[in-house]
């Protein structure tokens, strides 16, 4: 099956075909997109972190002085709704935005720096991390990302970096509190190193040290640095000694700028981003040559990019990987332009979110900060299998609501030329119009990439 | 991180005739050749399990000092177990099974992974039975899965990974199922075999399908959430139908701030999960063992955050009608200076996979020789610590 590269960047480096948008030409084509939708506006900006942070605490406060009152339900039935909105609005600019590659590239470092929202009220701020930190970063500089992520709130509240105490801080000493080490070992572990990066425990304690003072203004609901909460340095982390003298923000910056530029960091995302868009089993030629591009450029991330479009590898292996239950619920609404139609109804909405549970990837609540498996075999397995199809199901039962539409012809649409035979034949020979949708939305083809 | 999963292995053509071909999508499963009635459940708890704050030392005298926020004293939070050992007034439902001798604790246990208390790398060490400091195993199989390949009769239905999440611990060469009983079941009733049309010539995708059409049967389905009553709801179901092994993991446990709130969640789950089995399972109680363990323990002090962080030394918990229980097992290293380990965690006195060595040598029947050279190789079971009666 000689797949076109139209379609390989569609599918590979995007949310698959659709009915009413060309995929891109080529590998040219992909990049010459990333610049136009990094300036594009959202297209429904979401409320700042700031703003939401601010009326959780209204809501609180306002609880804690009259009780749980009908008002203050009220306001809480409000504030759900709204994430509902948010989180729908997430995917309708996956699936719409003007580069689909650039929706997945914030997909891939919204996971890379996982927070996940846990509770009522954490889901009502995860919707803004993305707008705010994740997507002004993604055409800068490595450094820059980890730094804004380093200040974001969402994060700061997630790893429990706003709870850590320097113990010799004026705080600390005070109240004899402490670290939390939490946001200090991912931030190795998992941000920049990785697991078997150069890092011993005291190390993690040293950052750990070195981080505090890293809080949130929970009245204006931002960022912010309190020097009588950081421990007296200087911290010493991998060799390198930072702080000392009165504790300052630049001197955890310079910390963080050095992980970024570290070369374990460049070995640790140039596999990673080729194993997130090629292959569970990447081609050790196409690691090293982003490793040494991410060396070169400084971690400069458009560069990267261009050097993982441009090397044959990711453009071998078509198939190799599944799509996860995110994307390939995105690849359903990019197909059908579902959201268009049901999207307008509360319950829609609804049903289009309770898919993503079922298929246990509900938006921003991944399982930890290592964010979701990639393994094909974490997803096909039989219970996530039958959750496709299950929403292959319904979706094809609202498609067939139109009755001038062929599932035949859906299914040339939507599988372009990696339609198989196979699957040609079960999508025909369906007794049902909607079982023939489903069937072309459950075929193997539509949930590999 | 790559794996070697079982559908790797089946992709590679190692497994594929014991379970593909044995489950033609339209054949109804044939429950037969059970290797004998003993039942054995494995729950992963995922997030690191503080064993100090679940079964307290209240009785070391450097104990309330370390934990200022989550020491308690029996009769004030805590269910006096042994003495010296008290039991976390969330866990109280299980302590009828305690004093009907069904239930027990290993303490100050950890897998050898002492590297850097990562919950990754530490639940994968778990899962795979690693036998190296750093986490690393030289297979890629969890280590219940290579038991059931120890186990002759044993076929796809035999040992069940339940729930949605992963379970690694049943990855590997010999058949093993997977269902979660929350997925309602869509197209999958294949009348006319277009699905099986459609998967034909997909390994992963067309094993998946067999399976849960063969798994599917038992599932009431219409619950939503996995919650431990869940889980354990569906698991007793197979075992009192054709499986022998199950396991599922619970989370929750990775407790960084406000522990004393943060624990009554995830212990919740797990008592109802295992009270659940004992009174879903009935007569095969008796048969049953369950096993609960998790990637490490966490540190001996509070920290700044009235939470714990990332410790070693942790607790593994046995119940069942099978258990020689109402015992603490394991030897306390203590809490005082210089006892523990990096002069931050519970020391860890013995090796858990000890413990599940044991389960599957006393409990199921297998022998010692096969456990040390095939489930974790490299391990020295050592005295029988006598977990079964």
């Amino acid at each position: 099956m000689a797949v076109s590269r139209s379609t390989i960047a569609a599918i590979r480096f995007g949310y698959g075909l659709s009915a009413d948008a060309a995929p891109p030409a080529d590998g040219a084509a992909l990049l010459d997109g990333l610049s136009a939708a990094a300036t594009t506006p959202l297209l429904a900006e979401p409320t700042p972190l700031r703003s939401r942070l601010r009326r959780l605490r209204e809501v609180n406060q306002q609880k804690k002085r009259e009780g749980d009152t009908e008002e203050v339900k009220a306001a809480r039935r409000q504030m759900m709704r709204d994430t509902r909105q948010d989180l729908f609005d997430h995917l309708v600019q996956r699936a719409e935005g003007p580069s689909a590659f650039f929706e997945r590239i914030c997909a891939f470092w919204s996971d890379h720096f996982t927070v996940s929202a846990r509770g009522p009220l954490q889901r009502h701020l995860a919707p803004a991390y993305e707008p705010e930190t994740i997507r002004p970063n993604v055409m800068g500089r490595f450094e820059d990302m980890l730094i804004a992520v380093t200040r974001s709130p969402m994060m700061l509240r997630y790893l429990d970096q706003g709870l850590s105490i320097g113990p010799g801080s004026r705080v600390g000493k005070r109240r004899g509190r402490g670290l939390n080490e939490n946001f200090a070992r991912e931030l190795l572990e998992l941000h920049t190193l990785g697991v078997d990066g150069p890092y011993t425990q005291d190390d993690v304690r040293q950052l750990a040290e070195l981080l505090t003072g890293f809080s949130i203004d929970r009245r204006k609901g931002g960022f912010v640095y309190r020097p009588n909460i950081a421990e007296p340095g200087p911290e010493t982390v991998l060799g390198r000694s930072y702080g000392g003298g009165r504790p300052r923000v630049d001197q955890v910056d310079r910390a963080l700028t050095d992980l970024a530029h570290h070369p374990v960091t460049a070995r640790h995302l140039a596999r990673k981003l080729a194993v997130h868009f090629t292959a569970d089993n990447p081609d050790p030629k196409l690691i090293a040559h982003l490793e040494r591009v991410w060396t070169d450029t400084g971690g400069d991330l458009p560069q990267v990019y261009a050097a993982l479009v441009e090397h044959p590898a990711s453009w071998a292996t078509f198939g190799a990987k599944v799509k996860k239950p995110a994307e390939f619920v995105v690849s359903v609404l990019c197909a059908t332009r579902l959201h268009r139609a049901i999207g307008r109804t509360n319950k829609g909405r609804h049903d289009i979110l309770t898919a993503l549970r079922e298929l246990n990837q509900p938006l921003f609540a991944a399982p930890g900060p290592d964010g979701w498996p990639e393994a094909a075999e974490a997803w096909i397995t039989p219970q996530g299998l039958a959750a496709r199809l299950a929403f292959a199901s319904t979706v094809g039962h609202q498609l067939a609501r139109d009755r001038t539409a062929d599932p035949r012809d859906f299914a040339r649409m939507a599988l372009g030329d990696t339609l198989r035979d196979d699957t040609a034949f079960a999508v025909g020979a369906a007794p049902d119009r909607w079982e023939g949708f489903a069937l072309a939305l459950a075929s193997p083809e539509f949930n590999r990439r | 991180m790559t794996m070697m999963t079982r559908r790797m292995a089946l992709s590679a053509g190692i497994g594929v005739a014991c379970s593909a071909a044995a489950f033609p999508i339209s054949t109804p499963i044939v429950h037969a050749a059970l290797p004998g009635e003993k039942r054995l459940v494995v729950i992963v708890l995922r997030g690191a399990m503080d064993g100090l704050d679940v079964v307290q030392p209240y009785g070391d005298r450097n104990f309330a000092a370390l934990r200022p926020t989550l020491a308690r004293e029996p009769g004030d939070g805590l269910a006096d177990l042994d003495g010296f050992f008290g039991l976390h007034a969330a866990f109280k439902p299980l302590m009828p099974l305690w004093q009907a001798g069904e239930l027990s604790f290993a303490h100050a246990v950890a897998t050898p992974y002492r590297g850097r208390r990562s919950h990754f790398d530490g639940q994968d060490a778990l899962e795979l039975g690693a036998g190296e400091s750093d986490g690393s195993a030289a297979w890629r199989d969890g280590w219940l899965n290579r038991a059931l390949g120890l186990m002759p009769a044993a076929r796809l239905e035999t040992a069940v990974a339940v729930g949605r999440d992963h379970m690694l611990i049943l990855d590997g060469k010999a058949a093993a199922g997977s269902w979660s009983p929350t997925v309602e079941m869509g197209l999958i009733e294949d009348e006319r075999g277009l699905l099986t049309k459609l998967y034909e010539d997909d390994v992963l995708f067309h094993t998946a399908l067999a399976e849960a059409a063969a798994l599917s049967e038992m599932s009431a389905g219409g619950a939503r959430k996995e919650t431990g009553r869940v889980l354990a709801d569906y698991t007793a179901k197979v075992l009192n139908g054709p499986s022998r092994i199950a396991a599922f993991s619970l989370g929750g446990w990775d407790t960084h701030r406000h522990q004393a709130r943060a624990m009554k969640q995830p212990a919740k789950h797990l008592a109802t999960a295992i009270t659940t089995l004992r009174d879903q399972l009935g007569r095969n109680w008796d048969q049953t063992l369950v096993v609960a363990l998790t990637e490490f323990g966490r540190t001996a002090r509070e920290n700044g955050s009235t939470g714990t962080d990332h410790g070693t030394g942790g607790i593994a918990l046995m119940a069942g009608g099978a258990v020689k229980g109402g015992k603490v097992l394991g030897r306390w290293p203590g809490l005082g200076t210089g006892d523990l380990y990096e002069d931050r965690d519970l020391m860890a006195t013995e090796d858990v996979r000890r413990y599940a060595g044991w389960a599957l040598s006393s409990h199921l029947g297998l022998s010692a020789s096969a456990i040390e050279g095939t489930v974790f190789p490299g391990l020295d079971l050592g005295r029988d610590p006598g977990i079964v009666a």
